[in-house]
């Protein structure tokens, strides 16, 4: 009974917590940058869940998520345009929910096909409806808006109370509040038996299927769930910006709801929340410093994959554990020299790249390339020679750790689970 | 008449060029049930890695090597990076495959650039293979070369209507057909064969009759690899080669594999040849919706001539057909034209 009553609490205050920070945030950043943003990390967060609902939730890897944010974010933009006609009777609060719709819609009609299947099929029928889409968005420009796109204007009509959505900090707390009550609500959907028969039907669809429920059911009202926040997130985003392009349904953004919420940790519920604040971090920031940064991002989805299919929720939560346990001391001093090696071999790496790409695209400018607060000279093979060297001595300092770390962890984690049954007993 | 030949035998060539994608992502998908979503990345690298290749060794050469050097990097690939997370299962072995599509488009811009680099085939294939000459008066006839006098001959009195077909498209099916023939040859008369055959359905079996499974698993990922790198250098020379190559052919491709049905190599082949020529067709038409409904004498009202979906032409709908043509499959056939199983 104490435990929980105890985990009840706990997540009050985890509830209220998260409150208080979307609250507080844009007047702890309060830069434009920033409060643009931040903007964008609450949208991306709706967007990343309910992605996840499918990935981690129903096991089904979708390349063609971004279909039903994108056809969301332009119903929304042209029911703003119509209320700016004055043909449509909705306050710009309730546009999103428009999104909303138009993504349940969506999912009804093309998630009927795609549910069909599982698996490996069911991701190509995404990717193959995901091209479909973003092929027509280029046909039909009376809808779609050709090269241009649709750009409306998000203030109209009377504010109440002031409240115009003129400035961005208004428009933050509108996304502020949905991204509160869409995570409240994406929560709540897997405490549901359709949330938790969406997980048996993700780990074992025979024994389902033999319990009495229609697997295909079950993944297609979860994909028309998804639809419905996918398709707030972009009304959200159209709100936003004030403009939807075609490439808000192509495979490119698609495949980043993918990469960002398997990055955050798609087996736990926070990990896309992580996943959306890290998509738009790389999206303004990193974008911004390198050319380079849809390398660096494939080689650490790479790396997350094979090393930590959990994503960064999944390395939180395992290192959380081995803290509860009173074992993380003995765990640090190789994490600092893991993180010492694995530094200097980025910083190598990162050089080596950074330099290919200066003689690619700017060597005309010249030879010294900026990069970490040093002046790198191109031209100088011994600058190559140190980069290289760093790498590979990164690399090798890396990888001895490593194999020391793999034993020292698997040992960790026996201890814990014997203590655990010492406590159980 | 000479329309219908020359976008049949150009629709033949993309079909085949298609397939020699989709036999390498079969196999691997049969084989391994890992979807490999960066095989349109190894048909890009065998691309560039060739078009490299042939400023230093010559072409001849490096239609050789390029694919052989782009199957160990497959190899290599497999061995190193899916292999350890096939305990994970299915979906982290497709975001695997997902990540190096990323990575190798990235290299590739960051080694090539980001604009097409200039691949040319050599002079034996540049210029038409041969020449279908519709004269006014001679009738239909095949000329091969470059149709000679007839067709650079100004004769206003005389209609003749030259096609030519280039050799680059010739080379396209010959070598796909060499392909399939070879392929069909090793798999079904051949040791090595047969024991992929028997690896397929029962690795465990084979195991226990003293093969390395995981070997065969690894040389059949640096076959398909291999193919879709052939298929490349190909389709460089013959098409562009630039980095957006992979996401063209891509998405395609697994649009093949599945119409074909998943696993079914026959059914890849037959799907191949169904979205070439279709799609060549396509191109190739402009007729409209609109354009139809006055032809069978129909009034078209005004609200119809500004409707922008009666007016799309064909040729425009071109580029949503193999994915129409995917869910019209999904509806009336899931398992696809071939399959043999539901899955």
């Amino acid at each position: 009974m104490r435990t929980t009553h105890n985990t009840t609490s706990t997540s009050y205050a985890l509830w209220l917590g998260f409150a208080i920070v979307l609250v507080l945030a844009p007047w702890v950043f309060t830069s434009n940058l920033s409060l643009t943003m931040l903007s964008q990390m609450g949208i991306a967060i709706i967007a990343c869940l309910s992605y996840n609902l499918l990935l981690g939730q129903g096991g089904m890897l979708s390349f063609g998520h971004a279909v039903y944010t994108g056809l969301g974010s332009y119903l929304t933009i042209h029911a703003l345009n119509a209320v700016g006609k004055g043909e449509l009777p909705i306050p710009v609060v309730l546009l999103p929910l428009v999104g909303g719709v138009a993504g349940l819609a969506f999912a009804v009609l093309l998630g009927f096909v795609t549910t069909r299947k599982s698996g490996t099929a069911f991701s190509m029928i995404t990717l193959g409806l995901a091209e479909l889409v973003f092929a027509m968005s280029l046909m039909f420009s009376e809808f779609f808006g050709g090269e241009a796109g649709v750009s409306g204007n998000r203030v109209v009509g009377q504010g109440l109370w002031g409240i115009t959505f003129g400035p961005q900090r208004q428009v933050y707390y509108l996304i502020a509040v949905y991204t509160f009550v869409s995570v409240g609500l994406l929560y709540a959907f897997t405490q549901t038996p359709l949330g938790r028969i969406l997980n048996a039907v993700r780990d074992n669809p025979e024994r389902v299927e033999f319990i009495g429920y229609n697997t295909q059911q079950v993944r297609y009202r979860a994909f028309i769930i998804a639809g419905f926040f996918a398709g707030i997130a972009g009304g959200l985003g159209a709100l936003n910006f004030e403009i939807v392009t075609a490439e808000v349904v192509g495979t490119g953004r698609s495949g980043a709801y993918l990469l960002f919420t398997f990055l955050g940790g798609a087996t736990f519920f926070f990990g896309p929340i992580l996943g959306g604040i890290l998509m738009v971090l790389a999206f303004v920031l990193l974008s911004e410093i390198t050319k380079a940064w849809l390398l660096y991002l494939g080689l650490v989805f790479l790396f997350m994959v094979i090393y930590a299919p959990g994503g960064l929720a999944g390395l939180i939560m395992a290192n959380v554990r081995v803290a509860k346990a009173g074992a993380l001391r003995q765990l640090l001093p190789i994490y600092a020299g893991m993180a010492l090696t694995c530094l200097l071999m980025l910083a190598g790496a990162g050089a080596l790249v950074e330099m290919i790409y200066h003689q690619q695209l700017n060597s005309s400018i010249g030879a010294q390339l900026p990069f970490a607060g040093m002046v790198l000279d191109t031209q100088d093979s011994a600058t190559w020679f140190v980069c290289l060297a760093m790498a590979a001595l990164g690399f090798v300092g890396f990888e001895w750790l490593r194999q020391r770390f793999v034993p020292l962890w698997a040992q960790v984690q026996t201890d814990i689970s014997h203590q655990l049954q010492r406590d159980a007993s | 008449m000479e329309f219908f030949l020359i976008s049949m035998l150009n629709g033949l060539s993309y079909g085949l060029l298609l397939f020699m994608l989709s036999s390498g992502l079969t196999l691997i998908f049969s084989m391994m049930g890992v979807l490999n979503f960066a095989h349109a990345s190894f048909y890009m690298l065998g691309a560039y890695v060739a078009y490299t290749l042939a400023g230093v060794i010559g072409f001849w050469p490096a239609l050789i090597l390029a694919p052989i050097l782009t199957g160990a990097a497959g190899a290599l690939f497999e061995s190193q990076v899916l292999r350890k997370v096939h305990k994970h299962g299915h979906v982290s072995e497709l975001l695997v495959t997902f990540g190096l599509s990323y990575i190798v488009l990235e290299l590739v811009q960051l080694l090539w650039g980001r604009v097409a680099v200039e691949f040319n085939p050599p002079a034996v294939l540049q210029g038409p293979v041969f020449t279908l000459i519709n004269h006014a008066e001679q009738g239909l006839y095949l000329v091969s070369g470059a149709g000679g006098t007839v067709c650079s001959a100004i004769d206003s009195a005389v209609r003749v209507i030259c096609t030519p077909f280039p050799a680059t498209r010739a080379f396209i099916m010959a070598t796909a057909l060499a392909m399939v023939i070879s392929l069909w040859w090793v798999l079904t008369r051949t040791r090595a064969g047969l024991v992929i055959q028997a690896a397929l359905t029962h690795p465990e079996t084979v195991e226990t009759l003293g093969h390395n499974v995981p070997r065969i698993f690894m040389l059949v990922f640096a076959m398909g690899t291999g193919l879709a790198a052939l298929a490349g250098v190909i389709g460089g020379f013959t098409f562009i080669t630039e980095p957006a190559m992979a996401a063209t052919v891509g998405s395609v491709v697994f649009v093949v594999v599945v119409v074909g049905g998943m696993g079914s190599l026959s059914g890849a082949f037959l799907a191949s040849l169904l979205i070439g020529i279709i799609q060549t067709f396509a191109v190739a038409i402009d007729y409209s919706f609109l354009q139809l409904l006055e032809d069978a004498g129909l009034a078209s009202t005004v609200y119809m001539q500004n409707n922008s979906f009666a007016k799309l032409t064909v040729s425009q709908v071109a580029p949503i057909l193999p994915y129409l043509f995917l869910v019209l499959i999904l509806i009336f056939r899931p398992r696809g034209l071939l399959g043999k199983r539901e899955t």
